[in-house]
């Protein structure tokens, strides 16, 4: 049986990672090469880098911090921000990234899922979907959009700041149908508000589609990553500020999934990853 | 052979992550060297395949490195061979994909993976051993390990036994073989965190004990 996933994400700008509350507001937080070598050996299932300034400048900087992570972190890496096509996601792959995460790009042209499927196989392409819920919108959102009311949550791009109109959870069916691998599903609301995710998007979505949702923004302690899969029908939780600032570590996270009767991931005993750090030259 | 480094040829034929590889078989201790060509095993203690993607491909463009009987020959000699998802399935007869004839060095097909409750297979899931390995030395028997695929082989005939893990994701497929030094595991070590290091730092000691070329 497929272990629930639990994921940091890095969100990167000019080369280091940064966190701030609603995509505004950045603090820096470290290396990312050297966070992502910390959060594997702690147990990390994924890790998902964003590039948030997403500047054409500041893509060699990318790829280098890609390169770099991909020859300490052994784990899945998926890559985002400002991709907008096949070539630039042939780039990231061959830096060492796993999968790429297309957002803005993806909207603006949505058979560029369909491409990048057909190029380097539906595994590689996460669709990262920021939603934001209409101003009208309340505790009644989901039985509306479900009665068939005006849409609960829409589409909002180039990192929170253009809404598009677009209603979040038919965008997550036809990004599923158009080959997307995975779909990473961002409350934007909840980003960095520290107040748990929103479980009634996440499930509005997974009632909807066949591929795995990752569930992100508002993570605050294990209860919400715990929410988010009964609740919310998530496959795997994404976190940032909760780890990066120590308040809770992936093994509380992945204690609290297995105490509710959650399959995870085992985090390896300290004694085999210090054995196997020893055999190595 | 450099007993401590043995040399670890990578096949080169565009399916897939070979930086992740190459990084991961460095760390635990071999020297890696991409083959792009059949001159790319001359110099080789080990081969490790790897691959994602469809198996026509795949072959169509090792037939065109004409890497297909320097694969052949090497795993005849009985030298140590360890492929990798699709470099696992591209050892059976044929592969149900896309109806594509593969190496044959092992008996069996490559088949969709049945009553899966999702396709692809995708993340962690645990590797149940059938019987003892060294290539699991160090690893729990119920390990997790990190899956991307759709398709996995079943091994018939003389070959029914070289099974050595399996792994259930809607029903049980084949997730690891052994016949000999011919190794083959369906999820991805160098995707796998410490378990996954661990498991090619077994390899590449197998290889170090083969004890290289032969003349």
């Amino acid at each position: 049986m497929l272990r629930i996933r639990v994921i940091p994400c890095l969100d990167v700008a000019g080369g280091r990672v940064v966190k701030g509350t609603r995509f505004v507001d950045l603090t820096d937080e470290g290396d990312p090469p050297e966070l992502a070598g910390r959060y594997a050996e702690e147990g990390a299932d994924e890790l998902v880098f964003l590039d948030i300034s997403a500047a054409p400048e500041g893509r060699g900087t990318l790829l280098d911090i890609v390169e770099r992570t991909a020859r300490r972190a052994f784990i899945p890496l998926t890559v985002g921000g400002g991709v907008r096509s096949a070539a630039e996601m042939r780039a990231v792959l061959r830096a060492g990234a796993d999968k790429v995460a297309l957002n803005t790009a993806a909207v603006a042209d949505p058979v560029l899922i369909s491409r990048c499927a057909r190029r380097f196989g539906r595994q590689a392409v996460v669709v990262a979907i920021d939603a934001r819920r209409r101003p009208a919108a309340g505790a009644d959102a989901a039985r509306a959009s479900a009665a068939g009311a005006p849409a609960a949550w829409q589409v909002v791009v180039r990192g929170g700041r253009d809404a598009t109109g677009l209603d979040a959870v038919a965008w997550a069916e036809r990004a599923a149908a158009l080959g997307a691998g995975e779909l990473l599903v961002t409350s934007i609301d909840r980003d960095g508000t520290r107040s748990g995710y929103d479980t009634e998007l996440l499930r509005a979505i997974t009632a909807r589609v066949g591929i795995p949702v990752i569930a992100s923004g508002g993570a605050a302690d294990p209860a919400d990553c715990v929410a988010a899969v009964l609740e919310g029908g998530a496959g795997a939780v994404l976190a940032a500020s909760m780890f990066h600032r120590r308040i809770h570590s992936i093994d509380d996270v992945k204690q609290a999934l297995a105490a509710a009767g959650l399959p995870v991931r085992a985090t390896n005993a300290p004694a085999v990853a210090g054995d196997l750090a020893a055999a190595m030259p | 052979m450099n007993p401590d480094s043995p040399t670890i040829a990578v096949v080169d034929y565009g399916a897939g992550n070979l930086v992740s590889i190459g990084h991961a078989l460095e760390r635990v201790g071999a020297t890696v060297r991409l083959a792009s060509g059949p001159r790319g095993l001359d110099e080789a203690d080990g081969l490790v395949v790897p691959g994602v993607g469809a198996a026509g491909p795949a072959m169509g463009r090792l037939g065109r490195a004409r890497l297909v009987e320097p694969i052949r020959r090497w795993v005849d000699d009985g030298r140590p061979y360890l492929g990798i998802c699709l470099g696992l399935q591209l050892l059976f007869e044929a592969s149900d994909e896309d109806g594509a004839e593969t190496l044959g060095l092992l008996r069996g097909r490559s088949v969709r993976l049945e009553a899966a409750p999702s396709l692809p297979h995708i993340g962690w899931n645990q590797v149940v051993r059938s019987r003892a390995h060294t290539l699991f030395d160090g690893l729990a028997d119920d390990v997790d390990l990190y899956f991307v695929h759709s398709y996995a082989g079943r091994p018939d005939g003389r070959d029914a036994d070289a099974v050595l893990a399996t792994t259930e994701h809607g029903a049980t497929f084949v997730s690891a073989i052994a016949r000999g030094p011919l190794l083959g595991v369906q999820f991805h070590p160098e995707r796998s965190g410490d378990d996954g290091l661990r498991l090619l730092s077994n390899f590449t000691s197998i290889v170090r004990r083969s004890g290289g070329r032969p003349d």
